[in-house]
């Protein structure tokens, strides 16, 4: 999230979008009433009418996998009716940058497209530049090369009729989206966009994103009070574990994983630290060798040195895409002899999971870490198996819940709040910060003996106390980061002295020479020497728009709202004087208020004035992109199951990603679109929420929901048994007909939908067949996310599977 | 509405009698009467399902938990809980919960017990194993055909994350990439 919960009640407008917040946030609804109470209007778009729709003030259907196309006559709408934000977007985006020459879209196509690779070469799409390699701007914004003229031609083919064709929405619903959104593009009026997995689950997901950020950009919403571009992220710390880098191609704080070719250190920083040469731009990025350095140094210690580039050879380098998808292909063809499940379930979690339950038989060995059996932990004697056949070594580990250890989780806000330990884990359970610790004591020492390359192993620094569990608070604290050596360091007017071994107050103290430790440079200021930030309870709420600045601490240095700089005028006057995020006190030349995006004067000071959006090179917020893998604009294209012709272009799919063999269009076979969704009483893979009696009394049984005119016509009853089935395989469950789901009109045509919750699975208390049985393994051309939300499929009365 | 109800549960919380400091688990001030709260501990949490990050209040009578609701100081949720959230309680207090190291042999149609340091020790020997045998110190490159240094093994994936703390998650991430895995991925990937 840009922004945070509470913040939701400063909207005048809430655009949810491939997002559910009543059903999978329930809270989160108490600040969206908030601000339904004074005013604000609920918008909800889905293919479902779900609970949030029926709290909404305004209902659009729309086609599952088409968001491109109804987020882009958004856009067009704003733009023809003339409701953009004109100060923001001239000042704070890129709209008046001026694009090459050699840019070109036709027929779905940008210009540089690989046909045989399947990629572009973003470099064809750069902005043109002026004698001293800055981007060349027309700030009337009328020069034809120019952002924002590319932008509204492009989006000039969005019309209203146009898009409600291939989403299947009623005109007048959408136009009073549109109306009802669009109309917070005033300076003095706040709209937010909140998504999850119906925007990310789908071959062009990023550009879905995108999309979302375009219009909010477009209507000056980000960086404000009650705006923003807001993931509504699902598990309690997918935020904290994206932040250290759980991810193949990253490290801790979103720096980058090496890449093959990144030989030294020196190459890896010149590769990803970003450059400009505009004065006026901060470009945070700039400071990747700090944040690099501090890191290698949290991890090899004094063993990390100049001389030998803070061991930046240990570091494995990456060639290729390691992605979950790709994973499970590699593991289907027995390329893995391991895998280690840290509270991940596969089994159930991922797409087209029959394949992913054969691809575990091929593991030499198995390690699931989990307060449960899993479908994971016991895919070897599941339905319709010989444990015999199944090689696999298992090891089933029990660990800790959340309230039998401590330590800290981040929310979708960002705020990192830390939870106490109340009770001893049960029977022989272990935290998994135990668990970690064992196996890395356990290799340090096999690997003290000898092995292949054993220096990244035995010269780790790993020292977390003597005793029994790891001590937790000295690892936030090598997190966090503090000084190897005494250090004078001169801020403006302060001049700061600390000792070795001090805290690092903030990042902008880390250092690129070794003479600091961070272990995430996010998460700096988090403990610092007045203790542990993110255990505070203080409810002071100084701005009164419900920052709460002292209740535990949110990343980047406790700012609340992200590109607040955007927040006010060049002169550094907030746009909206009732919601006062922050604003520039001229006479004691500081920012008050949330935390400024940098504490440098308002972008109008000549002097030292920095443009707001301080992490790319240019400072302004990108209505054009230049490093996405399928394009600079988000065009729309159809999911790779489809049911419709795209009408936009011939070209039918997101030409940057490879299809693979076990996907159709054949709507003979399959002439329905099946989408995946969560529910309040359940939770992801299942087994947090299946072997717990209450929510199972409330949701007992896996089922599929279905139209009433879709019942009708297949002669399916409330409660009859039916199967589905995709080219990747079938399921039986319960039928469950509703009036929420309704066909779609699309070009002519009804389509009906078959919506299928994904938390079920053969382990735990209440068992029922697996919704990403049907799933495809197709995934997002820039993230490698699959399409769960889009697929066709087929649904017969009876219950047997295929 | 929202006010009458907010002050319901405050009056809940006052009924309980519990002052929270959010420090560790202690025992409660105000129970002067006796009430079944007198003599619990409580302690704070934050919720382990979705993200929002509600808080939460977890009571121990003897280093048992016997009751867990909703923090009413916590500014998010103040007090209120969903289904899930109401229910974490069942998930501190379950029999179904694993309470011991399983193991599975190749082949083999059951679990067996076994102790965490034997356990411990197989998977270290196997991770090495594993490590050792798929070990890539250098590899040509097939577009340039040049050598490059890259040490790192794709014998086996780590998989995982969205459940752990952010220490834990710290932890995991400098283990993953000292072992050479390139194959790092958890829950934000699907």
């Amino acid at each position: 999230m840009t922004n945070h919960w509470i913040d939701l009640r400063n909207a005048d407008a809430i655009l949810a979008i491939g997002c559910n917040p009543a059903e999978n946030h329930p809270i989160s609804m108490k600040w969206i009433e908030a601000a339904m109470d004074q005013g604000g209007k609920l918008i909800a778009v889905d293919p479902r009418f779900t609970r949030t729709a029926s709290k909404a003030d305004h209902y659009a259907q729309i086609r599952p996998g088409t968001d491109i196309a109804f987020l882009g006559g958004m856009i067009n709408f704003a733009l023809q009716n003339n409701m953009i934000h004109e100060e923001y977007v001239r000042e704070y985006t890129n709209a008046s940058f001026i694009v090459n020459e050699k840019f070109d879209f036709n027929e779905g196509l940008f210009c540089s497209f690989d046909d045989q690779e399947k990629t572009y070469d973003p470099k064809a799409w750069a902005y043109a530049v002026d004698g001293a390699g800055n981007p060349k701007r027309d700030k009337s914004m009328k020069d034809p090369r120019c952002v924002y003229q590319l932008l509204k031609k492009h989006y000039s083919r969005y019309t209203v009729d146009m898009v409600c064709n291939i989403t299947g929405t009623k005109k007048e619903d959408y136009i009073a989206v549109a109306k009802a959104f669009c109309s917070t593009g005033r300076a003095d009026k706040a709209g937010t966009i909140l998504y999850a997995m119906g925007i990310t689950q789908s071959t062009h997901g990023t550009q879905n994103v995108r999309a979302t950020a375009m219009l909010q950009m477009l209507l000056g919403n980000i960086g404000i009070a009650g705006g923003g571009v807001n993931a509504l992220r699902g598990e309690s710390n997918v935020q904290g574990s994206s932040d250290y880098g759980l991810l193949f191609h990253l490290l801790p704080g979103y720096l980058k994983s090496p890449e093959f070719d990144n030989v030294d250190l020196k190459a890896y920083l010149e590769k990803w630290t970003p450059k400009t040469k505009d004065a006026k731009s901060a470009n945070w990025w700039g400071n990747t060798p700090k944040y690099t350095v501090s890191l290698l140094k949290a991890w090899y210690g004094d063993n990390a040195t100049k001389e030998n580039g803070f061991c930046y050879d240990y570091l494995p380098k990456r060639s290729g895409n390691y992605s979950f998808v790709k994973l499970m292909e590699k593991m289907g063809k027995g390329e893995l002899a391991g895998l280690v499940c840290m509270g991940q379930n596969p089994a159930v979690g991922g797409p087209d999971s029959l394949k992913t339950r054969e691809a575990l038989g091929k593991l030499d060995w198995l390690v699931t870490v989990d307060l449960w059996e899993t479908e994971t932990s016991i895919f070897w004697k599941r339905p319709g198996v010989n444990p015999k056949d199944i090689k696999t070594e298992v090891f089933m580990l029990p660990a800790a819940s959340s309230v039998e250890k401590e330590g800290s989780i981040s929310n979708s806000g960002r705020w990192a709040q830390w939870r106490y330990k109340a009770a001893e884990p049960v029977g022989e359970a272990k935290s998994d910060l135990w668990i970690i610790n064992q196996f890395a004591k356990r290799m340090k020492k096999a690997y003290e003996k000898g092995g292949a390359f054993p220096e990244p192993i035995t010269k780790l620094s790993w020292n977390y106390g003597q005793g029994e569990e790891p001590e937790v608070h000295m690892v936030a604290k090598e997190i966090n980061g503090y000084f190897t050596k005494d250090m004078t360091i001169v801020d403006k007017d302060k001049t700061l002295e600390f000792k070795a071994g001090d805290q690092v107050p903030m990042f902008k103290y880390l250092q690129d020479d070794g003479s600091t430790v961070s272990g995430c440079w996010i998460y700096c200021g988090s403990y610092t020497k007045d203790g542990n930030q993110m255990a505070r309870r203080d409810l002071a709420d100084p701005t009164g728009l419900g920052m709460y600045p002292k209740w535990s601490w949110c990343w980047p240095v406790n700012r609340r709202i992200i590109y607040n700089r955007a927040s006010v005028n060049p002169d550094g006057v907030p746009f909206n004087p009732k919601r006062v995020v922050i604003t520039w006190d001229a006479l004691e030349k500081k920012w008050k208020g949330d935390v400024p995006d940098g504490p440098w004067p308002p972008m109008n000071d000549a002097k030292e004035g920095k443009y707001p959006f301080i992490m790319v090179p240019e400072g302004h917020g990108r209505l054009y992109a230049l490093d996405m893998k399928d394009g600079p604009f988000p065009e729309h294209y159809e999911p790779v199951e489809s049911p419709a012709k795209n009408l936009l272009s011939k070209t039918q799919t997101n030409p940057a990603v490879k299809i693979p063999a076990n996907m159709t269009s054949d709507t003979a076979k399959f002439p329905f679109v099946g989408t995946t969704y969560r529910m309040t009483e359940h939770w992801q893979a299942g087994a947090m929420t299946r072997s717990l009696p209450w929510l199972v009394e409330l949701v007992p049984t896996m089922f599929v929901e279905i139209s009433q005119t879709l019942a009708r016509a297949k002669g399916i009853n409330n409660g009859d048994m039916v199967k589905v089935t995709t080219e990747r395989g079938s399921i039986e469950a319960k039928a469950l007909v509703t009036s929420r789901l309704k066909p779609f009109n699309v070009q002519g045509k009804e389509i009906e939908q078959v919506g299928l919750p994904w938390h079920f699975g053969y382990a735990g208390l209440a068992t029922g067949d697996s919704g990403n049985v049907l799933t495809p393994s197709v995934g997002c051309a820039n993230t490698s996310i699959p399409e769960f939300k889009a697929f066709l499929c087929n649904i017969e009365k009876g219950g047997k599977r295929a | 509405m929202a006010v009458s109800r907010r002050e319901f549960l405050q009056g809940g919380a006052a009924a309980a009698a519990l002052i929270l400091s959010g420090k560790k688990a202690e025992a409660g001030g105000a129970d002067g009467s006796q009430m079944r709260t007198k003599g619990l501990k409580s302690s704070t949490t934050i919720c382990p399902f979705c993200a929002v990050g509600c808080g939460l209040v977890v009571h121990t009578k003897n280093g048992k938990i016997v009751n867990i609701e909703g923090d009413t100081q916590h500014p998010i949720n103040q007090g209120a809980l969903c289904s899930k959230g109401s229910a974490l309680f069942q998930v501190a207090n379950n029999e179904r919960r694993l309470q011991k190291v399983m193991y599975r042999a190749p082949g083999s149609d059951k679990f067996e017990e076994k102790s965490w340091d034997w356990a411990l020790e197989r998977i270290a020997q196997k991770m090495k194993e594993t490590r050792d045998k798929s070990f890539k110190a250098k590899e040509i490159n097939k577009k340039d055909n040049k050598e490059y240094v890259v040490n790192r093994t794709e014998g086996m994936a780590f998989l995982g994350g969205a459940g752990l703390d952010n220490e834990e998650c710290y932890l995991w991430s400098k283990f993953a990439r000292s072992m050479g895995v390139a194959n790092l991925e958890h829950q934000a990937r699907i």
